[in-house]
């Protein structure tokens, strides 16, 4: 294993694991037109699942917090975003970008919105009586779950809810014989400008170096002269935000959503915040891309295994770096 | 003797375990002051108590004629008292820079005070870029000091600064500690009988969390059988 890190060092290390795994899918797909679209699909895929993720791993590093409820802001954002969507409905399928645009940016703020402010509330009802215990963490957290999804159940109804997707960004753009939905140009798009804001916000800014430090010593942080549980509830919201962004992002791709969609994004979602390495944005990013790649190349060359392919790969980093692909150093 | 902290009768608990049995101290102000005494006497849960990362269950804590007995850390901290615990509390994924900033106040350094500081330790602006995690131990040390003094405190709590550490850099440390302490009050818990010796104006001596012996730090030094009896080993071992 040392062998293989001193390997891939030379080369740029683990980040260079996604475009491995695309050249060797590259190399088992054989036609080029396939291979661009599941990359573009694998690589949009994978930046959604970077927003729900993202926060998710702060929450851990940070607080130390085993929040089992993340995905209900993941089917909050889903269905609020859709509400928006169905309410604007003349500016959604209308033949004006603008007003294409308003109406995204409406129903993606909203559901952000929603998930900072329902963030704010879960920090200071159900998680903050439960610092440092971890198995009431859990229990606490599953059951915010289960109410959550039982709410969704009251507002929306368990039948399945129509996404209505902006007329700009249906569609695909075609290069020769590639065709790619514009959908997922915007998906990755917008997942990267997220990337590119939170890198600047955690390592430009003193909030940023005050949470970087909290999520290797709290404690240390406290006795700088910071008040930690300050830090706590703006990581909860930011973390909540962003799952409810994902969740909206997910609700456009998939069309149709159900109560459902947050807890079946959770598993990847925690494939991610593993293989990446908790408390680590870059970890996230990069364990994210390495999902949706690999997802959506299984899918293609052995569908049977495209449900275990993201467990295998788990498995096979965490026999690998046990911390995940890049923790954030502690000490 | 005007004390710039006071500690009356404090209780600590850490779980179900009672660890401080009403501890009774003074420290001075200005100079360096010892609290010595051998593992579990129960100095590092003091110096956390003082702090508030543990709370006094009885007792109480007076800094500068302020109450801080069940202050938050963060106000304590905000008070002007700064503490460099026995981990050192380094940053690892941080620059030294990075580390240093997080111990100023707005953000900004005060570039003279942070050359005095550099001047102190040079290794700091040697390593200025570089991730904490990479220094030496003794470097972790003189980082963990550094950020302690980037701004005026008035008072440092330090827990065993020499452990592990190499005696060059220990004699270095002790003249930094000499100059830090000319507009600082120090209290430093120690085990390094010579370390502490050779700084400390005034000493307690702590054991099963009970003060059982203050005074002057010349005269401990000068009564070997006090030593022995009172830290339960042969400090000559250390000298």
């Amino acid at each position: 294993m040392t062998n293989i890190s001193a390997f891939l060092a030379r080369f740029g290390g683990v980040n260079l694991l996604p475009v491995a795994l695309a050249l060797l899918a590259f190399v088992l797909i054989g036609q080029p037109s396939s291979w661009v679209t599941l990359t573009v699909a694998g690589l949009a895929m994978g930046m959604m699942i970077f927003l729900m993720a993202s926060g998710l791993s702060l929450i851990f590093g940070l607080m130390d917090v085993l929040n089992f409820g993340h995905s209900a802001f993941v089917s909050f954002g889903a269905f609020v975003a859709a509400s928006v969507l169905a309410a604007l409905g003349s500016w959604v399928t209308g033949g004006s970008a603008a007003l294409n645009a308003l109406a995204l940016l409406a129903a993606v703020g909203a559901a952000t919105a929603f998930g900072a402010v329902g963030g704010w509330f879960f920090e200071r009802v159900i998680v903050k009586p439960v610092y440092k215990d971890h198995l009431r963490q859990i229990l606490i957290t599953m059951g915010a779950l289960i109410v959550a999804e039982q709410l969704i159940l009251a507002v929306w109804g368990g039948a399945p809810v129509a996404v209505p997707r902006p007329a700009f960004l249906t569609g695909s753009i075609v290069v020769g014989d590639v065709a790619v939905e514009t959908y997922r140009i915007f998906a990755f798009a917008l997942g990267l400008a997220v990337y590119l804001v939170m890198h600047y916000a955690l390592n430009r800014t003193r909030i940023g170096l005050l949470i970087r430090a909290g999520v290797e010593n709290r404690e240390m942080v406290e006795a700088l002269g910071f008040r930690i549980d300050r830090l706590f509830i703006a990581v909860f919201m930011a973390g909540s935000a962003l799952a409810a962004m994902g969740g909206a992002m997910w609700a456009g791709y998939q069309g149709l959503i159900t109560p459902a969609i947050g807890p079946e994004m959770m598993i990847l979602v925690f494939i991610v915040v593993i293989i990446g390495g908790l408390g680590s944005i870059q970890g996230s990013l990069l364990g994210a891309i390495l999902v949706g790649l690999l997802a959506n190349y299984v899918a293609f060359l052995a569908p049977k295994l495209s449900l275990a392919s993201n467990m295998l790969l788990m498995m096979a980093i965490l026999l690998w770096r046990p911390y995940g692909l890049r923790p954030a150093i502690k000490g | 003797m005007n004390a710039i902290l006071r500690l009356d009768d404090v209780h600590t608990d850490i779980g179900q375990y009672h660890v401080l049995h009403g501890i009774s101290l003074d420290v001075p102000e200005g100079g360096v002051h010892v609290l010595l005494g051998r593992n579990g006497a129960g100095k590092t849960t003091t110096l956390r108590t003082i702090m508030g990362l543990w709370r006094a269950r009885r007792g109480a804590i007076v800094f500068r004629h302020h109450d801080i007995t069940q202050m938050r850390t963060p106000d304590v901290a905000r008070f002007g008292i700064a503490y460099v615990p026995e981990n050192m509390g380094i940053f690892g994924g941080l620059t030294v820079e990075e580390n240093m900033r997080l111990a100023t106040a707005t953000g900004v350094f005060d570039q003279a005070r942070l050359q005095r500081v550099l001047a102190l330790f040079p290794a700091m602006e040697k390593f200025w870029t570089k991730q904490a995690f990479a220094l030496s131990g003794g470097q972790k040390q003189m980082l963990a000091i550094s950020r302690a003094i980037i701004e005026r405190r008035d008072l440092i709590l330090i827990d065993e600064p020499t452990k592990g550490l190499a005696p060059a850099i220990i004699r270095a440390m002790i003249d930094a500690f000499r100059e830090i302490a000319r507009e600082t009050t120090i209290l430093l818990v120690e085990q390094n009988f010579l370390f502490a010796r050779s700084l400390g104006s005034s000493v307690a001596v702590i054991d099963d969390g009970r003060i059982i012996h203050r005074g002057g730090m010349a005269e401990l030094a000068a009564d070997e059988a006090l030593q022995t009896r009172l830290l339960s080993l042969s400090l000559a071992a250390h000298q």
